[in-house]
C-alpha cells in the first residue's frame, strides 16, 4: 500500500470572473521514503495539487477526487481531523521563507507550539527539542538565536527554520513547495543539500514542487511534469531526463542552461502559459507545441502507460518527440 | 524606549504651544466678544470689563500672560460667562463625567467592535458575516442625536427601566444610555476596521503555515492572526479614545450629564475665551498623549518597530 495516493484530483476555484480549473485529474503515488518532483511553470497547478491534498486551499477553492494517506481517505476531511495529520504525519514548507514565518512571534514560540500541541510536551522539553532540530539544520548558535524574531534571520536561515519546524514531529512525508525559489543560488544549493541529508536521516518521503529542473536531477528519483493543471508525463527522473517523450518536457529540458553547450541565446518555449479561465477542449500545451497536430486541438490526450514506470499524455508517438 | 518616550514628550511642548497660538488667533478673529450682548453696554463699563479681564492689552501680551499663568500657576483663568467659576472648576467638574461615560463607551465599542469584526472575518461570506456587517453599517449611519431620543423612548418612556437623564455622581443607571448612544458609531468603525484587516491577515502566508502545522483554528486566529490584525485598529483607537473621553455635546445635552462637551460648545457660542482655550488644550494634550500610547503599543505588538 502506498503511503500517499492521489487519484483523479480536481481543483476548481470560484472567482468573480468564473470558474478556474486549476488541477485536472492528477494521479500519483508516493511510497515510504520516496522522492517525487512535481515540475511545471507558474500556474501549472503543482502547488494547488499539494494544497488541496492537505486541505490548505484558499476559501474559494473546491477539491474533488481522492487523496489517501496510509490507505485512509483524507480529501476534504473536517479541519479537526486534518489537524491530526498535518505536521505530525505530513509537513509542508513553503516558497517564500520571508513571509511564511509569523513576523510577530518569536521563532521559539512558533516552533514549540508544534510540540506542545501535537506531542503534549512541556515548554521546557519542547525548547530543548527545538534547539536540537535547529542544530540539525545547521543554524549556528541555535540556543541563543531561537528566541529571536524571523526578521532577524537571513532568507536562507529562515528556510532552515521552516525545515526544522516541519520536521519536529518526524513527519513521514515532507512537501516542499518551491523551497529554494526565493533564495540566492549558493543558498539554494545549501538548502537542497540539507533536504537530501534530512530525507536520509529521518527516512522522510519527499515531494519537491519546483520549476527548476536543475535541482530535480540530483534530488528526486521520480518526476512528474505538469502543465495547465494536467499531468504531461511521469516517470523516473533518469528516464525523463535522458529520453523525454513529451514535447513540453523536451522544451523545459532545452531551456535549462548547460555548461557543456555554447549558446548565445538560451532556448525558450514560445508563447505564454495558458489562461486557466478558459477551459480546454484539447491538450493545454497545443498552442505552444511545435509538434501539434489537428487532433491535439480537438481532443485532450489521455494519460497512458508507456512503460512499466512511465505515463505520458500526448497524441504524438514517443519516437516522434525525441 | 525610555528616551523615545522622553523625546516625544519634549516634542509635545512646542506642539501644544502652536495649538495655543493658532486657537488664540482664530478665536480672536471670530467676530464678537464675551461681553457683547443684545443690549450694548455703555462704553465705560465695557472698557472696565475689558481691563479687568486683560482684554485691552495687545493680543501678543494676552497670549503671553495666558501661557505664563498656565505654565507657572496651572491657572487657566476665570470663565467669562460663569462669573464665579474658573476654567479649572469647570473642567474638574465636567471632565470626570465625560471621562466616566467616555471610558465605558470605549470599552464597549472596542470589545463589541473587535468581536464583531473578528467573527465577520473568520466566517467570511457566511450569514454571520452579513449580520455583523449589517449591524455595523446600521450603527454607523445612526447618528447619536437620533440614537439618544430612541433610547429614551424605549428605556425610559416605554419600559421605564432607566432614568431619562441626569448624572447623580455617575450611578450605573445614568451611565447606560449615554454609553450606548456614544459608543455605537465608534463600535461600527472598529468592527469594519477589524474585519478588513483580519481578512487580509488570514490570507497571509504565515497563516497558511500555521494551518499546515495542524494548529486548531482558534489558536491560528488568536495566537497568529490577532496581533497583526489589530495594528490598524489600534492606530484608530488612540484618537477614538480621546474623542470619547472628551465627551459629546449631544450626549451632554440630551441626558443632562453635565460633561465638558456641552461647555465646549456653549463657550464657543458665547466667546468664553478662557473656557474655549482650556478645553482645547485638554483635548490637544490628551491627543498627543494617546498618540504616544498608540506608538508604544505598536512597538509592543510589532517586533520590527524599535525606537
Amino acid at each position: 500500500m502506498a503511503l500517499f495516493e492521489v487519484n483523479d484530483l480536481n481543483v476548481k476555484f470560484q472567482t468573480n470572473d468564473g470558474t478556474v480549473s486549476a488541477v485536472n485529474g492528477v494521479t500519483f503515488k508516493v511510497n515510504e521514503g520516496d522522492t517525487l518532483a512535481i515540475v511545471g511553470e507558474s500556474g501549472s497547478g503543482k502547488s494547488q495539487t499539494a494544497f488541496a491534498a492537505i486541505g490548505l486551499l484558499a476559501r474559494n477553492g473546491r477539491a474533488s477526487g481522492s487523496v489517501k494517506w496510509d490507505g485512509q481517505e483524507i480529501l476534504n476531511l473536517p479541519e479537526a481531523k486534518l489537524n491530526k495529520i498535518r505536521s505530525s504525519e505530513i509537513a509542508m514548507i513553503f516558497q517564500d521563507p520571508m513571509t511564511s514565518l509569523n513576523p510577530f512571534m518569536r521563532v521559539s514560540e512558533q516552533m514549540e507550539e508544534v510540540l506542545t500541541l501535537h506531542r503534549g510536551m512541556s515548554r521546557r522539553a519542547a525548547r530543548t527539542e527545538c534547539v536540537r532540530m535547529l542544530d540539525a539544520v545547521r543554524i549556528p548558535d541555535a540556543n541563543a538565536r531561537i528566541t529571536m524574531y524571523p526578521h532577524e534571520f537571513s532568507g536562507g536561515m529562515r528556510q532552515r527554520i521552516m525545515i526544522a519546524m516541519s520536521l519536529l514531529c518526524r513527519p513521514r512525508l515532507l512537501i516542499a513547495d518551491e523551497p529554494t525559489t526565493a533564495l540566492d543560488v549558493t543558498v539554494q544549493a545549501q538548502i537542497m543539500d540539507l533536504l537530501r541529508d534530512i530525507k536520509d536521516e529521518f527516512n522522510t518521503a519527499l515531494i519537491l514542487i519546483t520549476h527548476d529542473l536543475g535541482i530535480v536531477a540530483g534530488s528526486c528519483e521520480r518526476t512528474m511534469v505538469m502543465y495547465g493543471g494536467r499531468i504531461m508525463e511521469r516517470g523516473t527522473t533518469a528516464e525523463i531526463f535522458a529520453t523525454p517523450t513529451h514535447p513540453y518536457t523536451l522544451g523545459l529540458l532545452e531551456a535549462v542552461p548547460r555548461l557543456d553547450r555554447k549558446e548565445d541565446v538560451l532556448p525558450t518555449i514560445p508563447g505564454e502559459p495558458p489562461d486557466m479561465m478558459k477551459g480546454f477542449v484539447g491538450c493545454p500545451f497545443e498552442p505552444r507545441c511545435p509538434l501539434a497536430i489537428d487532433l491535439c486541438k480537438a481532443e485532450a490526450p489521455a494519460l497512458e502507460w508507456f512503460s512499466d514506470s512511465r505515463v505520458r499524455a500526448c497524441h504524438r508517438k514517443p519516437e516522434d518527440v525525441a | 524606549m525610555l528616551s523615545f518616550i522622553l523625546r516625544r514628550l519634549a516634542i509635545a511642548i512646542p506642539t501644544l504651544l502652536i495649538l495655543v497660538v493658532f486657537s488664540y488667533v482664530i478665536m480672536y478673529a471670530a467676530p464678537g466678544g464675551p461681553f457683547d450682548m443684545e443690549r450694548t453696554l455703555p462704553p465705560e463699563v465695557m472698557a472696565n470689563l475689558e481691563a479687568k479681564y486683560g482684554l485691552d492689552k495687545p493680543l501678543i501680551v494676552q497670549m503671553w500672560n495666558y501661557v505664563y499663568n498656565v505654565v507657572v500657576h496651572f491657572d487657566f483663568g476665570p470663565s467669562f460667562m460663569y462669573k464665579d467659576q474658573t476654567v479649572n472648576d469647570i473642567v474638574s467638574q465636567g471632565f470626570p463625567v465625560t471621562l466616566t461615560y467616555g471610558f465605558w463607551s470605549f470599552v464597549v465599542a472596542t470589545v463589541v467592535g473587535m468581536s464583531l469584526g473578528i467573527m465577520a472575518a473568520v466566517y467570511h461570506n457566511s450569514w454571520l458575516d452579513y449580520v455583523a456587517v449589517g449591524i455595523s453599517i446600521g450603527a454607523q449611519v445612526l447618528p447619536n442625536f437620533v440614537m439618544a431620543p430612541i433610547l429614551v423612548l424605549i428605556f425610559t418612556l416605554w419600559l421605564g427601566w432607566l432614568p431619562g437623564g441626569g448624572w447623580q455622581g455617575g450611578q450605573w443607571q445614568y451611565i447606560v444610555m449615554p454609553v450606548i448612544a456614544l459608543s455605537t458609531s465608534f463600535m461600527a468603525s472598529i468592527a469594519r476596521l477589524t474585519r478588513s484587516s483580519m481578512l487580509e491577515v488570514l490570507n497571509a502566508n504565515y497563516i497558511r503555515t500555521a494551518r499546515a502545522k495542524g494548529l486548531p483554528m482558534r489558536r491560528v486566529i488568536f495566537r497568529h492572526a490577532l496581533k497583526p490584525a489589530l495594528l490598524p485598529v489600534i492606530s484608530y483607537l488612540g484618537p477614538a479614545f480621546v474623542g470619547m473621553i472628551t465627551g459629546s455635546v449631544v450626549i451632554d445635552m440630551y441626558f443632562s450629564t453635565g460633561g465638558i462637551g456641552v461647555f465646549f460648545v456653549n463657550s464657543a457660542l458665547n466667546r468664553d475665551y478662557s473656557v474655549i482655550m482650556g478645553i482645547t488644550i485638554l483635548t490637544g494634550a490628551l491627543t498627543v498623549l494617546f498618540n504616544l500610547v498608540v506608538d508604544i503599543l505598536y512597538a509592543w505588538i510589532d517586533p520590527k518597530i524599535r525606537y
